[in-house]
Protein backbone atom coordinates (compact mmCIF):
# COMPACT_ATOMS: atom_id res chain seq x y z
CA UNK A 1 0.00 0.00 0.00
CA UNK A 2 0.89 3.44 -0.37
CA UNK A 3 0.58 4.34 3.06
CA UNK A 4 4.40 2.74 3.69
CA UNK A 5 5.51 5.77 1.25
CA UNK A 6 2.99 8.76 2.23
CA UNK A 7 4.66 11.55 4.31
CA UNK A 8 2.25 14.80 4.83
CA UNK A 9 2.02 17.97 2.54
CA UNK A 10 3.26 20.90 3.36
CA UNK A 11 -0.05 21.91 4.02
CA UNK A 12 -1.06 19.00 6.62
CA UNK A 13 2.02 20.17 7.94
CA UNK A 14 1.60 23.59 9.10
CA UNK A 15 -2.51 22.16 9.70
CA UNK A 16 -0.89 20.48 12.12
CA UNK A 17 1.28 23.07 13.47
CA UNK A 18 -1.86 25.38 13.71
CA UNK A 19 -4.11 22.62 15.65
CA UNK A 20 -1.07 22.09 17.87
CA UNK A 21 -0.87 26.11 18.87
CA UNK A 22 -4.67 26.18 19.26
CA UNK A 23 -3.98 23.11 21.86
CA UNK A 24 -1.47 25.05 23.55
CA UNK A 25 -3.58 28.03 23.50
CA UNK A 26 -6.55 26.32 25.30
CA UNK A 27 -4.61 24.87 27.92
CA UNK A 28 -2.92 28.18 28.85
CA UNK A 29 -6.60 29.66 29.04
CA UNK A 30 -7.55 27.21 31.02
CA UNK A 31 -4.74 27.20 33.61
CA UNK A 32 -4.66 31.17 33.84
CA UNK A 33 -8.46 31.25 34.39
CA UNK A 34 -8.60 28.55 37.13
CA UNK A 35 -5.76 30.45 38.56
CA UNK A 36 -7.51 33.00 39.07
CA UNK A 37 -10.71 32.14 40.04
CA UNK A 38 -9.50 30.27 42.39
CA UNK A 39 -6.74 33.55 43.88
CA UNK A 40 -10.30 35.61 44.03
CA UNK A 41 -12.32 32.88 46.12
CA UNK A 42 -9.66 32.72 48.61
CA UNK A 43 -8.97 36.54 49.08
CA UNK A 44 -12.79 37.05 49.32
CA UNK A 45 -13.29 34.34 52.20
CA UNK A 46 -9.96 35.21 54.27
CA UNK A 47 -10.15 39.39 53.99
CA UNK A 48 -14.09 39.12 55.26
CA UNK A 49 -14.64 40.35 58.95
CA UNK A 50 -15.59 36.89 60.25
CA UNK A 51 -12.78 34.92 59.31
CA UNK A 52 -10.56 34.80 62.07
CA UNK A 53 -12.92 33.69 64.31
CA UNK A 54 -13.94 31.05 61.57
CA UNK A 55 -10.76 29.99 61.69
CA UNK A 56 -10.69 29.17 65.02
CA UNK A 57 -13.38 26.92 65.40
CA UNK A 58 -12.99 25.19 61.78
CA UNK A 59 -9.72 25.24 60.65
CA UNK A 60 -7.87 24.30 63.93
CA UNK A 61 -4.92 21.74 63.21
CA UNK A 62 -4.55 19.98 66.56
CA UNK A 63 -8.55 19.42 66.75
CA UNK A 64 -8.44 17.49 63.58
CA UNK A 65 -5.54 15.48 64.46
CA UNK A 66 -6.88 14.99 68.00
CA UNK A 67 -10.44 13.71 66.36
CA UNK A 68 -8.93 12.04 63.23
CA UNK A 69 -8.60 8.30 65.13
CA UNK A 70 -12.58 8.52 66.11
CA UNK A 71 -13.67 10.02 62.76
CA UNK A 72 -11.87 7.29 60.94
CA UNK A 73 -12.90 4.49 63.17
CA UNK A 74 -16.53 5.76 62.89
CA UNK A 75 -16.34 6.21 59.35
CA UNK A 76 -15.53 2.56 59.01
CA UNK A 77 -19.31 2.31 59.71
CA UNK A 78 -19.72 4.24 56.89
CA UNK A 79 -18.07 2.26 54.72
CA UNK A 80 -18.92 -1.05 55.59
CA UNK A 81 -22.99 0.53 55.56
CA UNK A 82 -22.87 1.61 51.90
CA UNK A 83 -20.77 -2.19 50.94
CA UNK A 84 -23.76 -4.06 51.65
CA UNK A 85 -26.19 -1.72 51.19
CA UNK A 86 -25.42 -1.21 47.38
CA UNK A 87 -25.95 -4.51 45.99
CA UNK A 88 -28.93 -5.00 48.02
CA UNK A 89 -30.35 -1.66 46.63
CA UNK A 90 -29.29 -2.47 43.01
CA UNK A 91 -31.10 -6.02 43.45
CA UNK A 92 -34.12 -4.37 45.49
CA UNK A 93 -34.96 -2.13 42.74
CA UNK A 94 -34.62 -4.62 39.37
CA UNK A 95 -37.00 -6.37 41.27
CA UNK A 96 -39.41 -3.59 41.27
CA UNK A 97 -38.91 -2.24 38.21
CA UNK A 98 -39.01 -5.51 36.63
CA UNK A 99 -42.38 -6.25 38.45
CA UNK A 100 -43.91 -3.31 37.52
CA UNK A 101 -43.50 -4.12 33.87
CA UNK A 102 -44.44 -7.37 33.49
CA UNK A 103 -48.09 -7.65 31.91
CA UNK A 104 -49.77 -10.76 33.24
CA UNK A 105 -53.05 -10.57 34.97
CA UNK A 106 -51.67 -13.02 37.79
CA UNK A 107 -49.43 -10.45 38.85
CA UNK A 108 -51.98 -7.44 39.57
CA UNK A 109 -51.52 -7.89 43.27
CA UNK A 110 -47.71 -8.02 43.26
CA UNK A 111 -47.49 -5.03 40.85
CA UNK A 112 -49.83 -2.80 42.72
CA UNK A 113 -47.24 -3.83 45.97
CA UNK A 114 -44.67 -2.33 43.98
CA UNK A 115 -46.40 0.55 42.43
CA UNK A 116 -47.52 1.28 46.28
CA UNK A 117 -43.61 0.70 47.82
CA UNK A 118 -41.95 3.09 45.06
CA UNK A 119 -44.96 5.81 45.92
CA UNK A 120 -44.59 5.84 49.87
CA UNK A 121 -40.62 5.34 50.07
CA UNK A 122 -39.85 7.54 47.95
CA UNK A 123 -42.18 10.22 49.14
CA UNK A 124 -40.63 9.87 52.72
CA UNK A 125 -37.66 11.60 53.70
CA UNK A 126 -34.76 8.82 53.93
CA UNK A 127 -34.27 10.25 57.69
CA UNK A 128 -37.65 9.68 58.71
CA UNK A 129 -37.72 6.00 57.43
CA UNK A 130 -34.46 5.71 59.88
CA UNK A 131 -35.84 6.69 62.26
CA UNK A 132 -39.40 5.22 62.10
CA UNK A 133 -37.33 1.42 61.53
CA UNK A 134 -35.02 2.38 64.35
CA UNK A 135 -37.15 3.07 66.96
CA UNK A 136 -40.31 1.51 65.61
CA UNK A 137 -39.19 -2.08 64.80
CA UNK A 138 -37.10 -3.07 68.62
CA UNK A 139 -40.48 -1.19 70.23
CA UNK A 140 -42.56 -4.06 68.50
CA UNK A 141 -40.42 -6.52 70.66
CA UNK A 142 -40.49 -9.13 68.05
CA UNK A 143 -39.08 -12.13 68.42
CA UNK A 144 -36.31 -13.17 66.15
CA UNK A 145 -36.15 -9.73 64.66
CA UNK A 146 -32.81 -7.81 65.12
CA UNK A 147 -32.59 -4.97 67.66
CA UNK A 148 -29.05 -4.20 66.21
CA UNK A 149 -29.39 -0.57 64.97
CA UNK A 150 -26.70 -1.19 62.44
CA UNK A 151 -28.87 -3.44 60.40
CA UNK A 152 -32.13 -1.73 61.33
CA UNK A 153 -30.89 1.66 59.72
CA UNK A 154 -28.96 -0.76 56.96
CA UNK A 155 -33.03 -1.71 56.02
CA UNK A 156 -34.09 1.76 56.32
CA UNK A 157 -31.71 3.12 53.79
CA UNK A 158 -31.95 -0.15 51.55
CA UNK A 159 -35.75 0.45 51.26
CA UNK A 160 -35.52 4.20 50.59
CA UNK A 161 -33.03 4.08 47.92
CA UNK A 162 -34.28 0.73 46.83
CA UNK A 163 -37.48 2.95 45.51
CA UNK A 164 -35.47 5.54 44.08
CA UNK A 165 -33.18 3.04 41.67
CA UNK A 166 -36.31 1.18 41.14
CA UNK A 167 -37.25 4.12 39.14
CA UNK A 168 -34.41 4.82 37.37
CA UNK A 169 -34.00 1.43 36.49
CA UNK A 170 -38.00 1.29 34.83
CA UNK A 171 -37.36 4.21 33.00
CA UNK A 172 -34.16 2.60 31.59
CA UNK A 173 -36.60 -0.37 30.42
CA UNK A 174 -38.69 1.98 28.90
CA UNK A 175 -36.52 3.49 26.89
CA UNK A 176 -35.35 0.14 24.87
CA UNK A 177 -37.02 0.92 21.42
CA UNK A 178 -40.00 -1.29 21.20
CA UNK A 179 -38.29 -3.03 17.58
CA UNK A 180 -35.81 -4.35 20.14
CA UNK A 181 -38.58 -6.37 21.94
CA UNK A 182 -40.18 -7.17 18.48
CA UNK A 183 -36.89 -8.42 17.50
CA UNK A 184 -36.73 -10.80 20.53
CA UNK A 185 -40.29 -12.38 19.92
CA UNK A 186 -39.55 -12.87 16.26
CA UNK A 187 -36.62 -15.16 17.49
CA UNK A 188 -38.85 -16.95 19.86
CA UNK A 189 -37.93 -15.39 23.13
CA UNK A 190 -40.23 -15.73 25.90
CA UNK A 191 -41.43 -12.62 28.08
CA UNK A 192 -38.82 -13.21 30.62
CA UNK A 193 -35.97 -14.15 28.33
CA UNK A 194 -36.42 -11.03 26.30
CA UNK A 195 -36.22 -9.09 29.38
CA UNK A 196 -33.24 -10.78 31.18
CA UNK A 197 -31.13 -11.12 27.91
CA UNK A 198 -32.44 -8.52 25.63
CA UNK A 199 -34.28 -5.55 27.47
CA UNK A 200 -32.30 -5.17 30.60
CA UNK A 201 -28.49 -5.28 29.39
CA UNK A 202 -29.16 -2.34 27.40
CA UNK A 203 -31.55 -0.27 29.74
CA UNK A 204 -28.97 -0.95 32.75
CA UNK A 205 -25.89 0.37 30.77
CA UNK A 206 -27.97 3.46 29.61
CA UNK A 207 -28.59 4.39 33.28
CA UNK A 208 -25.44 3.30 34.54
CA UNK A 209 -24.46 7.26 35.29
CA UNK A 210 -27.58 7.81 37.37
CA UNK A 211 -27.64 4.41 39.00
CA UNK A 212 -23.90 5.74 39.92
CA UNK A 213 -25.39 8.87 40.73
CA UNK A 214 -27.66 7.31 43.53
CA UNK A 215 -25.09 5.34 45.13
CA UNK A 216 -22.65 8.40 45.67
CA UNK A 217 -25.33 9.79 47.34
CA UNK A 218 -25.92 6.99 49.37
CA UNK A 219 -22.63 7.41 50.28
CA UNK A 220 -23.24 10.75 51.71
CA UNK A 221 -26.38 9.18 53.34
CA UNK A 222 -25.02 7.21 55.28
CA UNK A 223 -24.67 9.46 58.02
CA UNK A 224 -28.30 10.02 58.26
CA UNK A 225 -28.30 6.97 60.73
CA UNK A 226 -26.13 9.30 63.18
CA UNK A 227 -29.54 10.67 63.74
CA UNK A 228 -30.60 7.82 65.73
CA UNK A 229 -27.18 7.42 67.53
CA UNK A 230 -25.05 4.40 65.65
CA UNK A 231 -21.56 5.10 65.91
CA UNK A 232 -20.60 6.52 62.49
CA UNK A 233 -18.03 9.64 61.34
CA UNK A 234 -20.60 12.60 61.37
CA UNK A 235 -21.53 10.89 65.20
CA UNK A 236 -18.20 10.52 66.30
CA UNK A 237 -17.56 14.21 64.58
CA UNK A 238 -20.49 15.96 66.43
CA UNK A 239 -19.70 13.69 69.44
CA UNK A 240 -16.00 15.38 69.49
CA UNK A 241 -17.30 18.85 68.37
CA UNK A 242 -19.85 18.72 71.78
CA UNK A 243 -17.07 17.91 74.10
CA UNK A 244 -14.46 20.07 72.74
CA UNK A 245 -16.39 23.39 71.07
CA UNK A 246 -14.39 22.97 68.36
CA UNK A 247 -16.18 22.63 64.68
CA UNK A 248 -12.83 21.01 63.05
CA UNK A 249 -13.54 17.38 63.05
CA UNK A 250 -17.47 18.14 61.05
CA UNK A 251 -14.55 18.99 58.19
CA UNK A 252 -12.71 16.40 58.72
CA UNK A 253 -15.36 13.89 58.53
CA UNK A 254 -16.40 15.86 55.43
CA UNK A 255 -12.80 15.04 54.29
CA UNK A 256 -13.67 11.29 54.60
CA UNK A 257 -16.47 11.71 52.83
CA UNK A 258 -15.42 13.44 49.93
CA UNK A 259 -12.23 11.30 49.25
CA UNK A 260 -15.01 8.33 48.76
CA UNK A 261 -17.17 10.08 46.60
CA UNK A 262 -14.96 11.60 43.56
CA UNK A 263 -13.32 8.20 42.71
CA UNK A 264 -16.47 6.86 42.46
CA UNK A 265 -17.82 9.89 40.17
CA UNK A 266 -14.57 9.23 37.81
CA UNK A 267 -15.35 5.78 37.85
CA UNK A 268 -19.01 7.12 36.75
CA UNK A 269 -16.94 9.41 33.80
CA UNK A 270 -15.39 6.68 32.76
CA UNK A 271 -18.29 3.91 32.90
CA UNK A 272 -20.37 6.60 30.53
CA UNK A 273 -17.27 7.62 27.94
CA UNK A 274 -16.63 3.92 27.54
CA UNK A 275 -20.44 2.95 26.63
CA UNK A 276 -19.96 5.60 23.88
CA UNK A 277 -16.78 4.37 22.70
CA UNK A 278 -18.41 1.06 22.32
CA UNK A 279 -21.44 1.76 20.91
CA UNK A 280 -20.44 4.08 18.33
CA UNK A 281 -17.09 2.43 17.85
CA UNK A 282 -15.10 4.94 18.47
CA UNK B 1 -15.29 26.45 -17.31
CA UNK B 2 -17.16 27.56 -13.90
CA UNK B 3 -15.31 27.21 -10.97
CA UNK B 4 -15.93 24.28 -8.66
CA UNK B 5 -18.63 24.37 -5.49
CA UNK B 6 -17.00 21.65 -4.27
CA UNK B 7 -13.09 20.94 -4.72
CA UNK B 8 -11.04 17.94 -2.87
CA UNK B 9 -7.48 17.47 -3.61
CA UNK B 10 -5.28 14.74 -2.17
CA UNK B 11 -7.86 13.81 0.21
CA UNK B 12 -6.57 11.49 2.86
CA UNK B 13 -8.01 9.88 5.62
CA UNK B 14 -7.21 7.07 7.89
CA UNK B 15 -8.53 5.01 10.84
CA UNK B 16 -5.38 3.95 12.85
CA UNK B 17 -3.13 2.35 10.33
CA UNK B 18 -5.66 1.72 7.94
CA UNK B 19 -5.81 3.76 5.03
CA UNK B 20 -9.96 4.55 4.00
CA UNK B 21 -8.94 7.80 1.72
CA UNK B 22 -5.86 7.85 -0.48
CA UNK B 23 -5.26 10.89 -2.66
CA UNK B 24 -8.70 11.47 -3.70
CA UNK B 25 -9.18 14.09 -6.18
CA UNK B 26 -12.58 15.66 -6.92
CA UNK B 27 -14.65 18.59 -8.37
CA UNK B 28 -17.93 18.79 -8.43
CA UNK B 29 -19.43 21.85 -10.44
CA UNK B 30 -22.96 23.69 -10.03
CA UNK B 31 -25.73 21.20 -10.91
CA UNK B 32 -23.64 18.11 -11.09
CA UNK B 33 -24.68 14.97 -10.11
CA UNK B 34 -21.83 12.56 -8.99
CA UNK B 35 -22.34 9.33 -8.81
CA UNK B 36 -19.85 7.35 -6.38
CA UNK B 37 -19.70 3.45 -6.78
CA UNK B 38 -17.59 0.77 -5.46
CA UNK B 39 -17.89 -1.61 -3.68
CA UNK B 40 -18.70 -2.42 0.26
CA UNK B 41 -15.69 -0.56 2.60
CA UNK B 42 -14.53 1.16 -1.00
CA UNK B 43 -14.65 4.56 1.12
CA UNK B 44 -17.96 6.00 0.28
CA UNK B 45 -19.45 7.19 3.31
CA UNK B 46 -15.92 8.41 4.66
CA UNK B 47 -15.80 10.52 1.62
CA UNK B 48 -18.83 12.44 1.96
CA UNK B 49 -18.54 12.56 5.57
CA UNK B 50 -15.13 14.41 5.01
CA UNK B 51 -16.77 16.51 2.67
CA UNK B 52 -19.45 17.68 5.19
CA UNK B 53 -16.02 18.31 7.72
CA UNK B 54 -18.17 15.72 9.80
CA UNK B 55 -14.23 13.57 10.03
CA UNK B 56 -10.97 15.16 10.68
CA UNK B 57 -8.65 14.67 7.22
CA UNK B 58 -5.53 13.43 7.58
CA UNK B 59 -3.76 15.40 4.19
CA UNK B 60 -5.48 17.13 1.60
CA UNK B 61 -7.42 20.16 0.87
CA UNK B 62 -11.25 20.67 0.48
CA UNK B 63 -12.54 23.87 -0.58
CA UNK B 64 -15.95 25.53 -0.95
CA UNK B 65 -16.23 28.22 -3.00
CA UNK B 66 -12.83 28.09 -3.67
CA UNK B 67 -12.16 28.66 -0.16
CA UNK B 68 -10.27 26.50 2.15
CA UNK B 69 -12.14 24.74 4.62
CA UNK B 70 -10.03 22.27 5.85
CA UNK B 71 -8.44 24.34 7.67
CA UNK B 72 -8.63 24.11 11.18
CA UNK B 73 -10.01 27.63 12.20
CA UNK B 74 -12.98 27.43 9.87
CA UNK B 75 -16.11 26.87 11.65
CA UNK B 76 -17.42 23.46 10.28
CA UNK B 77 -21.04 24.95 10.66
CA UNK B 78 -20.99 27.35 8.48
CA UNK B 79 -19.92 24.67 6.07
CA UNK B 80 -22.70 22.36 7.39
CA UNK B 81 -25.01 25.52 6.73
CA UNK B 82 -24.70 25.56 2.97
CA UNK B 83 -24.91 21.64 2.73
CA UNK B 84 -27.37 18.92 3.07
CA UNK B 85 -26.94 15.40 3.92
CA UNK B 86 -29.12 12.73 4.18
CA UNK B 87 -27.92 8.93 5.75
CA UNK B 88 -28.69 5.67 4.51
CA UNK B 89 -30.23 4.69 7.84
CA UNK B 90 -32.74 7.97 7.98
CA UNK B 91 -31.81 9.59 11.21
CA UNK B 92 -35.18 11.39 11.44
CA UNK B 93 -35.21 12.57 15.13
CA UNK B 94 -37.85 10.13 16.67
CA UNK B 95 -38.89 12.36 19.56
CA UNK B 96 -40.07 15.11 17.13
CA UNK B 97 -42.97 15.30 14.49
CA UNK B 98 -41.98 14.72 10.51
CA UNK B 99 -42.70 18.80 10.62
CA UNK B 100 -40.90 19.69 13.49
CA UNK B 101 -37.76 17.44 12.17
CA UNK B 102 -37.63 19.11 8.81
CA UNK B 103 -38.33 22.45 10.73
CA UNK B 104 -35.41 22.34 13.35
CA UNK B 105 -32.82 23.61 11.49
CA UNK B 106 -33.94 26.30 9.46
CA UNK B 107 -35.62 27.94 12.67
CA UNK B 108 -32.60 27.17 15.05
CA UNK B 109 -29.48 27.68 12.89
CA UNK B 110 -30.92 29.54 9.80
CA UNK B 111 -33.00 31.93 11.81
CA UNK B 112 -35.69 31.68 9.89
CA UNK B 113 -39.37 32.39 11.22
CA UNK B 114 -41.56 29.81 12.49
CA UNK B 115 -44.14 30.01 10.20
CA UNK B 116 -42.25 30.63 7.03
CA UNK B 117 -40.24 27.69 7.96
CA UNK B 118 -43.14 25.56 8.73
CA UNK B 119 -45.00 27.03 5.41
CA UNK B 120 -42.03 25.87 3.39
CA UNK B 121 -41.49 22.81 5.01
CA UNK B 122 -45.33 21.83 4.56
CA UNK B 123 -45.10 22.79 0.39
CA UNK B 124 -41.83 20.36 0.39
CA UNK B 125 -43.61 17.69 2.28
CA UNK B 126 -46.85 18.44 -0.35
CA UNK B 127 -45.10 17.97 -2.88
CA UNK B 128 -43.22 14.93 -2.28
CA UNK B 129 -46.62 13.33 -1.16
CA UNK B 130 -45.99 13.55 2.58
CA UNK B 131 -48.31 16.69 3.19
CA UNK B 132 -50.67 13.99 5.33
CA UNK B 133 -47.78 12.91 7.39
CA UNK B 134 -46.38 16.52 8.54
CA UNK B 135 -47.81 15.34 12.73
CA UNK B 136 -46.85 12.07 12.73
CA UNK B 137 -43.95 10.94 14.38
CA UNK B 138 -41.04 8.95 12.13
CA UNK B 139 -41.96 5.61 13.67
CA UNK B 140 -45.22 5.93 12.11
CA UNK B 141 -43.64 5.73 8.60
CA UNK B 142 -43.06 3.37 6.32
CA UNK B 143 -39.29 3.30 5.55
CA UNK B 144 -39.93 5.10 2.12
CA UNK B 145 -42.03 7.53 3.80
CA UNK B 146 -39.03 8.41 6.44
CA UNK B 147 -36.42 8.58 4.00
CA UNK B 148 -38.60 10.87 1.55
CA UNK B 149 -39.15 12.95 5.17
CA UNK B 150 -34.99 13.17 5.54
CA UNK B 151 -34.85 14.38 2.31
CA UNK B 152 -37.15 17.00 2.40
CA UNK B 153 -35.36 17.93 6.06
CA UNK B 154 -32.37 18.24 4.50
CA UNK B 155 -33.66 20.31 1.65
CA UNK B 156 -35.75 23.00 3.83
CA UNK B 157 -32.22 24.83 4.44
CA UNK B 158 -32.14 25.46 1.31
CA UNK B 159 -28.77 23.93 0.50
CA UNK B 160 -26.23 24.33 -2.52
CA UNK B 161 -25.10 21.05 -2.24
CA UNK B 162 -26.69 17.62 -1.05
CA UNK B 163 -24.59 14.47 0.06
CA UNK B 164 -26.80 11.18 -0.15
CA UNK B 165 -24.87 8.37 1.44
CA UNK B 166 -26.55 4.92 0.03
CA UNK B 167 -30.08 6.47 0.55
CA UNK B 168 -32.02 4.19 -0.16
CA UNK B 169 -30.08 0.94 0.53
CA UNK B 170 -31.87 -0.19 3.87
CA UNK B 171 -35.40 0.27 1.58
CA UNK B 172 -37.80 -2.36 -0.26
CA UNK B 173 -37.39 -2.64 -3.48
CA UNK B 174 -40.40 -1.65 -3.86
CA UNK B 175 -39.90 1.27 -1.80
CA UNK B 176 -36.93 2.48 -3.72
CA UNK B 177 -38.71 4.05 -6.77
CA UNK B 178 -40.18 6.76 -4.41
CA UNK B 179 -37.47 7.99 -2.99
CA UNK B 180 -35.51 8.03 -5.88
CA UNK B 181 -37.76 9.95 -8.23
CA UNK B 182 -37.55 12.46 -5.92
CA UNK B 183 -33.44 12.31 -6.05
CA UNK B 184 -34.43 12.48 -10.03
CA UNK B 185 -36.95 15.38 -9.23
CA UNK B 186 -34.17 17.63 -7.19
CA UNK B 187 -31.34 16.58 -9.73
CA UNK B 188 -34.13 17.98 -12.80
CA UNK B 189 -34.50 20.96 -10.97
CA UNK B 190 -30.73 21.86 -10.95
CA UNK B 191 -29.76 20.50 -6.98
CA UNK B 192 -25.72 19.86 -6.95
CA UNK B 193 -25.48 15.88 -5.71
CA UNK B 194 -23.25 13.80 -4.62
CA UNK B 195 -24.40 10.60 -4.07
CA UNK B 196 -22.91 7.17 -2.95
CA UNK B 197 -25.14 4.39 -4.61
CA UNK B 198 -25.73 0.76 -5.68
CA UNK B 199 -28.45 1.78 -8.51
CA UNK B 200 -26.94 1.48 -11.26
CA UNK B 201 -29.33 1.82 -13.84
CA UNK B 202 -30.68 4.96 -11.52
CA UNK B 203 -26.71 5.89 -12.21
CA UNK B 204 -26.97 5.77 -15.04
CA UNK B 205 -30.39 7.88 -15.99
CA UNK B 206 -29.05 10.79 -13.68
CA UNK B 207 -25.64 11.28 -13.20
CA UNK B 208 -23.37 13.57 -14.84
CA UNK B 209 -20.27 11.89 -13.75
CA UNK B 210 -19.41 8.59 -12.29
CA UNK B 211 -16.66 8.04 -9.61
CA UNK B 212 -15.68 4.28 -9.04
CA UNK B 213 -13.72 3.79 -6.17
CA UNK B 214 -11.00 1.51 -5.29
CA UNK B 215 -9.49 0.80 -1.79
CA UNK B 216 -9.96 5.04 -1.15
CA UNK B 217 -8.48 5.90 -4.54
CA UNK B 218 -10.80 7.00 -7.00
CA UNK B 219 -10.06 4.59 -10.04
CA UNK B 220 -12.11 6.02 -12.84
CA UNK B 221 -14.40 8.88 -13.23
CA UNK B 222 -16.19 9.95 -16.28
CA UNK B 223 -19.98 10.00 -17.87
CA UNK B 224 -21.82 7.74 -16.95
CA UNK B 225 -22.06 6.05 -20.56
CA UNK B 226 -18.14 5.27 -20.04
CA UNK B 227 -17.44 4.13 -16.87
CA UNK B 228 -20.74 1.91 -16.84
CA UNK B 229 -20.62 0.79 -20.28
CA UNK B 230 -17.02 0.70 -21.39
CA UNK B 231 -14.81 0.96 -18.05
CA UNK B 232 -10.91 1.32 -18.91
CA UNK B 233 -9.90 -0.64 -15.77
CA UNK B 234 -10.40 -4.05 -15.23
CA UNK B 235 -12.01 -3.71 -11.42
CA UNK B 236 -14.22 -1.81 -12.49
CA UNK B 237 -15.61 -4.26 -15.28
CA UNK B 238 -14.99 -6.96 -12.26
CA UNK B 239 -17.25 -4.44 -9.28
CA UNK B 240 -19.82 -3.47 -12.43
CA UNK B 241 -20.22 -7.85 -13.20
CA UNK B 242 -20.77 -8.39 -9.84
CA UNK B 243 -23.78 -6.24 -9.33
CA UNK B 244 -25.27 -5.60 -12.67
CA UNK B 245 -27.81 -8.07 -13.22
CA UNK B 246 -27.46 -10.03 -16.54
N1 LIG C 1 -15.24 5.02 12.58
C1 LIG C 1 -14.45 4.12 11.94
N2 LIG C 1 -13.41 3.53 12.58
C2 LIG C 1 -12.61 2.65 11.95
N3 LIG C 1 -12.75 2.28 10.68
C3 LIG C 1 -13.75 2.82 9.97
C4 LIG C 1 -14.65 3.76 10.56
N4 LIG C 1 -15.54 4.13 9.61
C5 LIG C 1 -15.22 3.45 8.50
N5 LIG C 1 -14.15 2.66 8.70
C6 LIG C 1 -13.51 1.80 7.69
O1 LIG C 1 -13.25 2.57 6.57
C7 LIG C 1 -13.48 1.83 5.39
C8 LIG C 1 -14.39 2.58 4.46
O2 LIG C 1 -15.66 2.64 5.04
P1 LIG C 1 -16.89 3.36 4.33
O3 LIG C 1 -16.47 4.74 3.96
O4 LIG C 1 -18.05 3.24 5.25
O5 LIG C 1 -17.09 2.48 3.03
P2 LIG C 1 -18.36 2.42 2.07
O6 LIG C 1 -19.30 3.51 2.46
O7 LIG C 1 -17.79 2.59 0.71
O8 LIG C 1 -18.95 1.06 2.25
C9 LIG C 1 -14.04 0.49 5.83
O9 LIG C 1 -13.03 -0.47 5.72
C10 LIG C 1 -14.43 0.70 7.25
O10 LIG C 1 -14.23 -0.48 7.99
MG1 LIG D 1 -21.26 3.32 3.21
Amino acid sequence: MSGVTWSPSEREVERRRVRRRDRTRGAVIATSVTLLVVVVLVWLVTSSPGWPRVRETFLSWPDAKASFPEIAKGFWTNVKLFLIAEPLILVIGILVAVTRSTVSPWLTPVRAAAVLYTDLLRGVPTLLVVVLLALGVPALRLTGVTTSLFWLTLVALVLSYGAYVAEVVRAGIESVHPSQIASAQALALSRHQTMRHVVLPQALRRVAPPLLNDFVSLQKDTALVSAVGVFEALFAAQDYGNYNFNYTPLLVAAAFFVALTIPLARFTDWLGRRAVRRERGR
Amino acid sequence: MTSPVISARGLRKTYGDRVVLDGIDLDIHQHDVVCLIGSSGSGKSTLLRCLDLLEEIDDGVIELDGREVSDPHVDPRAVRREIGMVFQAYNLFPHLSVLANCTLAPVRVHGTPADEAAARALELLERFGLGDKADAHPDQLSGGQQQRAALVRALCTGPRVLLLDEITAALDPELVGEVLEMVRAEAEAGMTMVLATHEMAFAREVATSVCFLDRGRILEQGPPGEVLTAPREERTRQFLRRVLPG
